[in-house]
């Protein structure tokens, strides 16, 4: 699985450019699902038969990314965030944009290091002149982060982790579910890091019986990190709220039923800030029941976001044994 | 002119009334059918024999101010509604409630404010709108609670190609769209003046949702910072550069397809057009596109100086660029393009 998990992870999809990305996972999972279709934000929407009643999981492909806003004449690129992208972690890497062009991240001098922010940063991608420049990126072109996969062994790190480690636990678990108790609608997301919006959309669309996110959650066991109470490699953990969501507790009964019958091992997340796909879901049409599965993750939002690979691969057998299991709540 | 017809109307965000009688007025022969929703929105409907159902949408509110109290002396309390940076607001000339009464914000003048008082913004709680009375009861013959106010601005020319007015933030595109509805289409077209764009793009959102479009243009006057205090990257829309593209903003984001369309036209046909520089603050769109099963939609403005405050500008080069492009995209939908 880790080499699906390298290409998903690798390939370019920031926030309101996930043509790529999504590409690539239809062309995966085609083999596996009766019917797929792309709505007008650009979510994939997979159904794979199995149950009078309708469950959706949403994985979302897009990253976050930059927005180029200008070109000045000497060739270099200014930009905005697209979703939530610190100066800190961005100083220094390395972008690239949907046609392969690359470039690197500075900055303007600063007084002091706390002086750094993104309006004071450009890209350079090598070019001399504004015309040089404009010949391969212009003002709009969405740029992600680029960095290849390594495996740690235990541990992977790569970037967009954010979600594509999920998007991947969802593929795995298509290609391998048995017996689905319902029919499964696997929906890739769009534009989740820019407010949710694609699952809003593809919940109204699907209007399942049960929505169950699948993300990742950010974790309190590095040096003095954030108190939190999820750590790599305690399994994938269910979520009781983030800033999006109050999950419902059917689901999150059921889910953590599942777990326990299954003998997978799970944690229970209660994450401060940051929202999911399930906070719109949730709120579509008259209320939808709602839950998220994370797969805990350190560094979220840098170059290098790492996970737990029995987390995914326990992560994996959750999601299936879930969709191998009458939801009665 | 039209522009300067709605430029001048009062029309704060819950308060589009007269917005809308211009609207209907002036677009009488042209129009077969309104409709008017339960929050206001009034909907241009040129029904169509094939193709797409269109929605253009532009918003008829602006910001302006509601009377929160008013002082036993006959000076009215005043809270803002909408976006008005507090900064803007001293010594301004308005218009107040339904009797369309003059007043002007007071503040305490320089001689009487201590030393500390000259260093900050005035603050909303020392400020008031005064309309000359002498007591409660003599304010209250012409202004009740809740009434609304406006800034009392006279649309203008600057040069040949720019004028200012109040409120081009989104009447520039309310002009535009009502340009648009005097043609005729194959499709179906409705062209949606919305309400309570500025308290959080409220009207679009309900608009959307009755007329369910296949896609959506929405027009607005945006931000237009080419001035000396910014640095050109910092530039958002340039005055002059033809009308702005919306790739993303933080309510939004655009379809590409519809973007490169309107970049085509814009080229076979000689029009200068822009794109958006800056993906601060929100439209109509972001309403919209997140509507039902989701709609595309892309936004186009009109380049505005010095919006959400008392007198805008623009250049009518853009405005009637802008309308020009407007028309053959929707000619473009005519001739087979779809998403």
């Amino acid at each position: 699985m880790k080499e699906l998990i390298k290409q998903v992870v690798e390939c370019y999809g920031p926030a309101g450019n996930e043509k790529a990305i999504r590409e690539l996972i239809a062309g995966i999972i085609a083999p596996f699902v009766d019917e797929m279709r792309v709505d007008n934000l650009g979510n994939l929407i997979a159904l794979k038969r199995g149950g009078d009643k309708k469950l959706m999981f949403a994985a979302h492909m897009d990253e976050i990314g930059v927005m180029v806003t200008h070109v000045d004449k000497h060739g270099f690129l200014r930009f905005y965030p697209v979703g939530g992208v610190s100066p800190l972690t961005m100083l220094g890497n390395r972008v690239v944009f949907e046609n392969g062009t690359t470039g690197v991240i500075g900055s303007e001098k600063l007084e002091a290091q706390k002086d750094l922010t993104l309006n004071k940063m450009f890209i350079d991608i090598g070019a001399s002149t504004k015309e040089e420049a404009e010949a391969k990126v212009r003002i709009g072109d969405l740029g992600a982060v680029s960095r290849e996969f390594v495996d740690l062994g235990p541990r992977l790190v790569a970037k967009a982790m954010d979600a594509r480690v999920a998007c991947a636990v969802l593929i795995e678990a298509l290609k391998t579910v048995a017996n689905p108790a319902h029919d499964i609608y696997a929906v890739f997301t769009t534009q989740e890091e820019l407010g949710l919006r694609g699952a809003r959309v593809a919940a109204y669309s699907v209007s399942p019986d049960l929505g169950i996110a699948l993300d990742v959650t950010r974790t309190g066991d590095t040096p003095s990190s954030m108190i939190m109470d999820v750590s790599l490699g305690k399994g994938p953990a269910v979520k009781i709220r983030d800033s999006s969501v109050l999950c419902t507790p059917a689901v999150r009964r059921y889910m953590e039923q599942v777990a326990k019958d299954n003998s997978i091992p799970y944690q229970l997340e209660v994450l401060e800030a940051g929202g999911t796909d399930a906070g719109a879901i949730q709120l579509t049409q008259g209320g939808i029941p709602a839950g998220v599965m994370s797969i805990p993750c350190r560094y979220v939002h840098t170059a290098s976001e790492m996970v737990d690979y029995a987390d995914v691969e326990n992560g994996v057998k959750l999601v299936r044994a879930i969709m191998e299991t009458k939801y009665t709540g | 002119m039209l522009l300067k017809r709605l430029s001048e109307a009062f029309g704060p965000s819950g308060c589009e009334g007269e917005v809308r009688d211009v609207l209907t007025k002036e677009l009488e022969s042209y129009v077969p059918s309104w409709q008017r929703d339960a929050l206001g929105n009034l909907i241009a409907v040129k029904l169509g024999t094939q193709g797409p159902r269109v929605m253009l949408a532009a918003h008829m509110d602006e910001c302006g101010l509601m009377v929160s109290s008013i002082d036993k002396s006959g000076l009215l309390r005043f809270r803002k509604v909408g976006g008005l940076d507090d900064r803007v607001l001293v010594s301004k000339h308005v218009i107040v409630g339904s009797k369309r009464v003059a007043g002007v914000i007071g503040a305490k003048a320089i001689h009487l404010q201590k030393p500390e008082e000259r260093n900050q913004v005035i603050p909303l709680s020392g400020l008031y709108i005064d309309i000359g009375a002498k007591s409660k009861e003599e304010a209250e013959k012409l202004v009740k609670l809740g009434d609304y106010a406006v800034f009392a601005t006279e649309f203008g020319y600057l040069s040949d190609t720019v004028v200012k007015g109040k409120s081009f933030d989104d009447r520039a595109g309310c002009a535009v769209l009502a340009e648009v509805l005097r043609e005729n289409y194959a499709f179906t077209l409705y062209g949606a003046f919305t309400v309570q764009e500025e308290i959080g793009l409220r009207g679009a959102g309900v608009a959307a949702y009755a007329l369910e479009p296949d896609f959506a243009v929405v027009l607005e006057g945006t931000t237009c910072n080419d001035l000396p205090s910014s640095e050109e990257h910092g530039y958002c829309t340039s005055l002059g550069g033809g009308p702005a593209i919306t790739v993303m903003d933080a309510s939004v984001v655009s379809d590409r397809r519809m973007i490169r369309e309107l970049e085509r036209l814009a080229r076979e046909n000689d029009i200068p057009v822009q794109f958006k520089r800056s993906i601060t603050g929100g439209t109509d769109a972001g309403r919209i596109n997140q509507t039902k099963e989701g709609i595309p939609v892309v936004v186009i403005s009109v380049p505005c100086r010095y919006i959400h405050s008392p007198v805008s500008m623009l250049s009518l080069k853009d405005f009637e660029y802008t309308v020009k492009l407007v028309k053959l995209f929707l000619r473009s939908i005519e001739g087979g393009f779809v998403i």
